[in-house]
């Protein structure tokens, strides 16, 4: 099925964790959730594929956590909270993470927090509607985000999901 | 008779807790965020609460995906500090106060907000990293204190008037208490930050700077923000504000802001912390309120933007 479309949507650069994402991504987090335990770490790293078989992943979200992308597995339904649990067993600290979500070195991306983060202007809206003040429609349409791996393609079906299209095949 | 005597607001950064435990509080970048909480903690060490309310929100750390409750309030003896995936943090056990949480968690479900009774959990660095900035690192905390879990990790968390109306609640709660206690209400979380996401890292340092207004003075304002204006301004994890606003209505109309403190970042996040007294009643404005206002602001970093 596909997802419902929701007003927050429109969030450039943002997968809000909503029931829907955490209905679908239920056993993707929950496995990240076993890596809490030493033991489930060192299986997992043992044989990840083997491991990740305990779960009922779809095809997608295994791929998405084999292949360490961070966006991806947050579309298929993990949280943030959950999936930096999965960074901590690679041993990479967050910033290491976001910097893969942001498309940039973890050098740039602790620049960018340095000096003072991500500025909001310009990263609003998808759509350049709704904004607050007297800023105009389409004024602060959002910047393009650079992709990490195969992101970039399913960007481009991204605004074709409101026709309906089928998250789990996309990507 | 028990009755809220303040309301403190602090950011509850993970990294400030690594920094903590590892001996890093001296290092410039840390020093500039430890600076803002001196002031703090000698207000915490002279007002010498009895018992604290700390309104937080779990990290999958004692809540997974099995269970998500909305308002979880902890009525247990003690707390456990969380393993979060590096060992549990060198902080002391929780001590809770159970019967004042048994006593608000009755009173509040009669006043028809329906939180869960939680009488085992773990809390994580959402906890402790308020308790060691407003009490340091002392071998045990000096005083109980009462958590209460907020989900805000799933959408939708409450919005923002029904925290600031449990807060109510908790207040109505607390003066129905017959022991003689003082009690402090933490709001924690915040401020604006996205961990999630390739809008990761955002920062929105004017909308934090006018919540931190608006909490002093209108705080009826923020209880109308809707989550998409906090997801949109405040980034997606920055929706955490909400808990502060549970602190806000537990206290009175009328308070005094005694202090604040903002710098950017901390780790991926803004910090913003604030300290709000209620007066005492037939006391007019407190004479000192407003000295130690912004003081620490030339500890603060330049923040490039708004």
């Amino acid at each position: 099925m596909a997802r419902t479309q929701q007003v927050y949507d429109d969030i450039p650069g943002t997968f809000v964790f909503d029931a829907e994402r955490a209905k679908e991504g239920y056993h993707l987090n929950m496995f990240c959730m076993s890596l809490m335990k030493d033991e489930n770490r060192k299986a997992f790293k043992a044989d990840e594929a083997k491991y990740l078989d305990r779960f009922p992943l779809t095809q997608a979200q295994r791929d998405a956590i084999l292949n360490r992308q961070y966006n991806r597995m947050l579309e298929l339904g993990g949280n943030i909270y959950f999936t930096a649990k999965l960074g901590a067993t690679d041993g990479h600290s967050f910033q290491h993470i976001a910097a893969i979500m942001t498309g940039s070195t973890q050098d740039e991306y602790a620049k960018m927090m340095l000096a003072g983060g991500r500025s909001i202007e310009g990263n609003r809206s998808k759509s350049g509607l709704d904004l607050p003040g007297k800023s105009g429609k389409g004024k602060h349409k959002a910047k393009g985000f650079k992709a990490e791996g195969k992101r970039k393609k399913s960007k481009k079906s991204k605004s074709k999901s409101k026709s309906g299209k089928k998250r789990s095949k996309r990507g | 008779m028990a009755r809220i005597i303040a309301g403190v607001a602090s950011s509850h950064v993970p990294a400030i807790g690594a920094a903590i435990d590892n001996k890093k509080t001296e290092e410039p970048y840390w020093k500039r965020v430890f600076s803002g909480f001196e002031k703090s903690k000698q207000w915490m060490a002279e007002t010498k609460p009895d018992v604290a309310i700390v309104v937080y929100n779990d990290h999958a750390s004692a809540f997974s995906m099995e269970i998500i409750p909305t308002f979880a309030l902890g009525c247990a003896a003690e707390f456990p500090p969380a393993d979060e995936g590096w060992g549990p943090r060198p902080v002391p056990v929780v001590k809770g106060h159970p019967t004042l949480a048994s006593h608000i968690a009755q009173s509040v479900i009669l006043d028809e907000f329906d939180l869960t009774v939680v009488n085992k959990m773990e809390v994580d660095h959402g906890l402790t990293v308020p308790m060691n900035l407003l009490f340091g690192s002392p071998q045990k905390w000096p005083c109980p204190i009462i958590p209460l879990a907020v989900n805000v990790v799933m959408y939708p968390p409450p919005t923002g008037h029904r925290c600031f109306m449990l807060g109510r609640a908790i207040r109505k709660a607390v003066e129905s208490y017959p022991e003689d206690l003082r009690v402090v209400v933490f709001g924690t979380g915040g401020m604006s930050h996205q961990i999630s996401g390739p809008r990761a890292g955002l920062i929105n340092s004017k909308f934090d700077k006018a919540f931190l207004d608006n909490l002093t003075k209108d705080p009826k304002k923020l209880t109308k923000i809707p989550h998409l204006e906090y997801m949109r301004e405040a980034g997606a994890e920055g929706i955490e504000m909400v808990m502060w606003l549970i602190m806000r209505g537990a206290l009175d109309d009328k308070i005094d802001e005694v202090y604040r403190f903002y710098t950017v970042p901390a780790s991926n996040t803004a910090v913003g912390h604030i300290i709000l007294e209620n007066r005492r009643k037939g006391e007019g404005k407190r004479k000192h309120a407003g000295k130690l206002k912004h003081a620490a602001a030339r500890a603060k970093l330049d923040v490039r933007r708004g």
